[in-house]
């Protein structure tokens, strides 16, 4: 793990790049680096998350911003300009159950090729997709999500990059962390290595490449 | 007519359904009002998909904490005894078999129970979140909505608008009426406030199988 500052990370990320994003309309979302990803107009994202936040807040920045030409989540109802780019074309979105999205995140980041859900069978989300039965059950295969960048917000990192996370700010970041190429963290705070017990060490420091300390 | 509110007839007989000891998940909208007329001595384990079971109240102005929240991102409390997880974990509880109830808005819910509310084609596409997973998973699903949409039947014959899962939901609670879907048919259990059984019958478009006796909800 290496520390660095917001602007130097996020130089890291080319136009163009994958981005899997932490947070639950904004809430655990690393806005110091949403933040500097609008500073250095970084375009052409695609963004995998949960929600697009709301305007102003979190995944809603890159929104307002124009910069995200696609997007993959559960729930953009909150976001009316995230509706409207899609509506004008100028963004696509792909609309994916929750438990779905998260599961298929979780297959990437642990080495499968995807998982096999009964949610989306008899809907049109099952439009295209390979069904299997398994002991009389039918279910969708859905294949797993990488990412080339996880950008995550932790409520501690200790200095070796173990990570944990307060309340209901969890969600999607300690996923994401394993499902993506390179991991770049803020955190609430950035404590002693030794001071995060390893029982309540959610994010180990392996999977941890920058922590953003500015 | 009852001159309490269609909404206050609705979360309070759902509230009826639930027990000490259930996991339950709960929508946004009215069955966000559930939870409010759970009796105090009755231990429920409300669930908050987000990564959360002990959800509690809406903290008083100035007293929510901003890494603590539901599924619509307003602030929320936890109970003593809340445990947080990740998204993960959340719907592992939820496709998992493991969540008792979840109760849920509807645009539609046909003559077989089958549900959609999700979106609305070339209108209202916000996207399932976790609808398809909690109807897909819950032990029992029940639909909290107003009987009418702009004076429309909601419960139809079948359903126009996109199917939020293949399962049947259990049970269908308005401010005119409870309709079970036991056996792939809508019986109509109870009748709401001052309402009738013609009166149901007349907002409903689904054919309804009606017992001889009909009681109505008891508040």
């Amino acid at each position: 793990m290496k520390t660095v500052s917001a602007a130097d990370a996020v130089a890291l990320i080319p136009n163009g790049a994958t981005l899997m994003i932490g947070g639950f309309m904004g809430v655990g979302t690393p806005e110091r680096v949403i933040d500097e990803l609008v500073r250095q107009g970084k375009r052409d994202l695609t963004v995998i998350a949960n929600d697009t936040a709301v305007p102003g807040r979190g995944i809603g920045k890159l929104v307002d911003a124009g910069l995200v030409s696609r997007t993959i989540a559960s729930h953009i109802g909150l976001n009316p300009e995230t509706q409207k780019q899609m509506i004008a074309g100028k963004m696509a979105v792909d609309l994916i159950p929750q438990g779905t999205l998260i599961e298929r995140i979780r297959a990437g980041g642990f080495g499968l090729g995807g998982v096999l859900t009964p949610t989306g069978v008899g809907t049109i989300v099952e439009e295209g997709k390979q069904k299997v039965q398994v002991n009389g059950k039918t279910y969708l295969v859905e294949t797993a999500l990488h990412a080339q960048f996880a950008l995550i917000d932790a409520f501690l990192a200790d200095y070796s990059g173990n990570l944990s996370y307060a309340l209901t700010a969890r969600n999607f970041n300690p996923v994401i962390a394993m499902a993506a190429d390179t991991t770049i963290v803020t955190a609430e705070h950035i404590v002693p290595v030794g001071l995060i017990a390893p029982d309540h060490v959610v994010t180990p420091a392996p999977l941890v490449d920058y922590v953003v300390t500015n | 007519m009852s001159t309490m509110d269609p909404q206050t007839i609705i979360a309070r007989r759902i509230a009826q359904e639930l027990r000490s000891g259930m996991l339950v998940n709960l929508g946004i909208g009215i069955p966000t009002m559930v939870a409010n007329y759970v009796p105090n001595d009755m231990k429920v384990f409300f669930q908050s998909e987000n990564g959360l079971i002990g959800t509690g109240p809406i903290p008083e102005q100035g007293m929510g904490h901003r890494l603590l929240t539901d599924a619509g991102g307003r602030p929320v409390t936890a109970l003593p005894g809340a445990c947080t997880f990740d998204s993960a974990m959340s719907f592992g509880l939820i496709r998992g078999g493991h969540v008792d109830v979840t109760v849920l808005g509807a645009l539609q819910v046909d003559a077989h129970g089958l549900l959609a509310n999700w979106m609305i084609p070339g209108k209202m596409v916000p996207g399932m979140g976790g609808a398809m997973d909690l109807v897909t998973g819950a032990k029992r699903v029940i639909i909290a909505m107003q009987h009418t949409a702009k004076g429309k039947p909601k419960i139809v014959t079948k359903c126009t608008l996109p199917l939020t899962a293949d399962r049947a939901v259990d049970l269908v609670v308005s401010e005119l009426a409870v309709i079970e879907f036991a056996g792939g048919h809508a019986t109509l259990l109870e009748t709401g406030p001052g309402v009738s059984v013609k009166q149901v019958i007349a907002a409903t478009e689904a054919q309804l199988a009606i017992p001889d006796k009909v009681p109505e909800m008891r508040l």
